[in-house]
């Protein structure tokens, strides 16, 4: 009865959810810049919600919550810093930029923006191809974060492929009728309907624990290091390497960057830079401190679960602890169509049509788009199912993937002394490197290689350092090339 | 002027000075207050820093030299 009902509103939401997007859908045109930027249209709110809630996905609502319980309340610092303050500065300096010169040429991709400054197809799909890369293990994350959710609701009555399955069905759908449109304003109520039910979920289960102090007594009795900051997994290398590789990661993820175009005007980026670190604070205090607080009560949590349900299923009721499972397997949904969107976009434009089929027409370019979105998320449920490791590990390899890519685009945006061959070997080389230390943990046929050294230290954050060394290296020895032309990003005319 | 106070707002956005301290105020550990005043004080700082022609500045636009640098010219306080 009770997993019927919890079933009955889970999947009730994500059809009103995908309602919404059909509505969106109606009342947009359908040229390219329309369904993938909402023809540069988007105020400051729907953009603030929307980038929001693209953050917003399985990393967030279950990741967070179970290594706060696991490793202690931190978490909430690492997060807070990389996406609160790191991100909106990165906002701005690569945002701001990519919008003046977007808005300038026209550019709806950031390999096409790279690709056209330096007169290279060849970096261009390089970009892109990088980018599909890493989002494979981010969609994958959302398809992981859904089945281990209806497990810890439905107490294993539905399977972890089921729920892996149940998302994948519904981003297909979703992403291949509506567009950004119709992701754009799911994504803002699906944000605005999670801040207020994560509140909501708190002070519920705050106030079964007899209050904010009695929570965090009953913590601190069960796990005295958890009151005192740092330590255990928390060490200075850990929250320095995790912030700076996540918060440039994000920057350079298709499906935000994909709205540093959209914007309508460079007031609406002004206003949402400004209330970025309160919006982010107030979803992530509630989220993680219940994940921190669960330490402390008496709830089993099942191995291959996560926290936050079976926190919920045992001091809300079941109707309400489905409907936070639906409103976070909903937000990740949008996060995986925000990103599926945004990599069919990269795979047509930068990949297909430059490489494969210069000539193809509008008509089968979309249906070359959608079979590529079918296929890409299908692959990624497939992989979901071997689940190779943590939600915060498969999301951190992710970040840290798109971090390599954050230090050769800023130098490309602020120097124009920059030259194709730098741009090249500074994305190739890190990448490539990369690369081979996480497919030597995966893939059975060479020893591992370490992924933190020193305590703690990502390697991805030493990788970056060299994809930057090696733009401004390699540029500096080599010539710019004949096609490239500087004069694209420069924005100081008006 | 703008480049330093970033940095600042980035680096103390994690309480580093009450490393290990695990006192408890009003519910919560007080390196967890910390971060929560701390975010605070950005939104209002990047709110000065937006409305500021430091913003257009940093993009090297309307600006007499100098591109190079975000906020590099200027140093108007807000």
């Amino acid at each position: 009865m009770t997993v019927g009902l919890s079933l009955g509103v889970v999947v009730g939401y994500l059809v009103v959810a995908l309602a919404v997007g059909l509505v969106a859908y109606r009342v947009s045109d359908a040229t390219a810049e329309d369904y993938y930027l909402a023809s540069r249209s988007i105020g400051t709110f729907v953009l603030l919600f929307t980038t929001f809630a693209t953050l917003l996905s399985a990393f967030t609502f279950f990741g967070g919550p179970n290594l706060a319980y696991a490793a202690g309340p931190e978490w909430l610092i690492v997060m807070g810093t990389l996406d609160g303050v790191l991100f909106a500065v990165l906002w701005y300096v690569i945002g701001y930029k990519q919008w003046l010169i977007g808005a300038r040429n026209g550019y709806v991709t950031l390999g096409e923006m790279l690709g056209d400054r330096f007169g290279s197809p060849g970096l261009r799909a390089l970009v892109a191809g990088v980018s599909l890369l890493w989002l494979f293990p981010y969609v994958m994350l959302q398809q992981m974060g859904a089945g281990e959710a209806l497990v810890g609701l439905t107490g294993g009555v539905v399977p972890y492929w089921g729920g892996a399955a149940l998302i994948t069905a519904f981003m297909i759908l979703y992403v291949t009728v509506a567009g950004l449109r119709g992701v754009a304003w799911t994504d803002t109520l699906q944000g605005l309907f999670m801040l207020s039910v994560v509140w909501i979920a708190a002070a519920w289960v705050v106030s079964a624990l007899g209050g904010v102090g009695a929570a965090t007594e009953g913590m601190l009795a069960a796990r005295p290091e958890f009151g005192g900051f740092g330590g255990g997994t928390y060490s200075p290398g850990f929250i320095v390497s995790t912030a700076i590789t996540i918060a440039f990661g994000v920057t350079m993820f298709p499906q935000i960057n994909q709205r540093f175009f959209v914007a309508k005007s460079a007031a609406t980026l002004k206003r949402s830079f400004a209330l970025w670190p309160v919006l982010v604070l107030l979803l992530f205090v509630p989220a993680f401190m219940l994940g921190a607080w669960a330490a402390g009560t008496p709830v089993e949590v099942p191995a291959g679960a996560n926290v936050l349900p079976v926190v919920l299923a045992e001091y809300t009721p079941a109707w309400f602890a489905a409907l936070v499972i639906a409103g976070a397997i909903a937000a990740m949904m949008s996060s995986s169509d925000s990103m599926l969107l945004s990599g069919s976009s990269y795979f047509t434009r930068d990949l297909y049509r430059p490489v494969v089929n210069a000539d193809a027409s509008a008509r089968r370019e979309a249906w070359i788009a959608r079979v590529g979105v079918v296929g890409f998320a299908t692959l990624a449920f497939v992989a979901s199912l071997f689940r190779p490791g943590t939600l915060i590990e498969v999301g951190g390899t992710a970040f840290s993937g798109f971090a390599l890519l954050a230090l050769p685009v800023i130098c490309a945006l602020y120097w124009a002394r920059t030259t194709r061959t730098g741009m090249v070997v500074g994305v190739a080389v890190p990448q490539a490197a990369y690369l081979t230390v996480v497919l030597s943990s995966v893939l059975p046929l060479v020893p591992p290689l370490p992924r933190t050294v020193l305590g703690g230290w990502d390697v991805a954050l030493g990788l970056m350092a060299l994809s930057g060394a090696l733009t401004v290296v390699a540029s500096l020895a080599t010539a710019a090339t004949a096609d490239g032309d500087a004069s694209r990003f420069a924005v100081a005319g008006d | 002027m703008w480049v330093p106070t970033f940095a600042v707002l980035v680096a103390l956005a994690v309480p580093w000075p009450l490393w290990g301290v695990d006192r408890v105020a009003a519910g919560l550990p007080v390196w967890i207050w910390w971060h929560v005043g701390w975010l605070g004080l950005c939104t209002v700082l990047f709110a000065l820093f937006a409305r500021s022609g430091a913003w257009e500045r940093g993009m090297g636009r309307r600006a007499a030299a100098a591109e190079t640098e975000p906020s590099g010219v200027g140093g108007d306080r807000p």
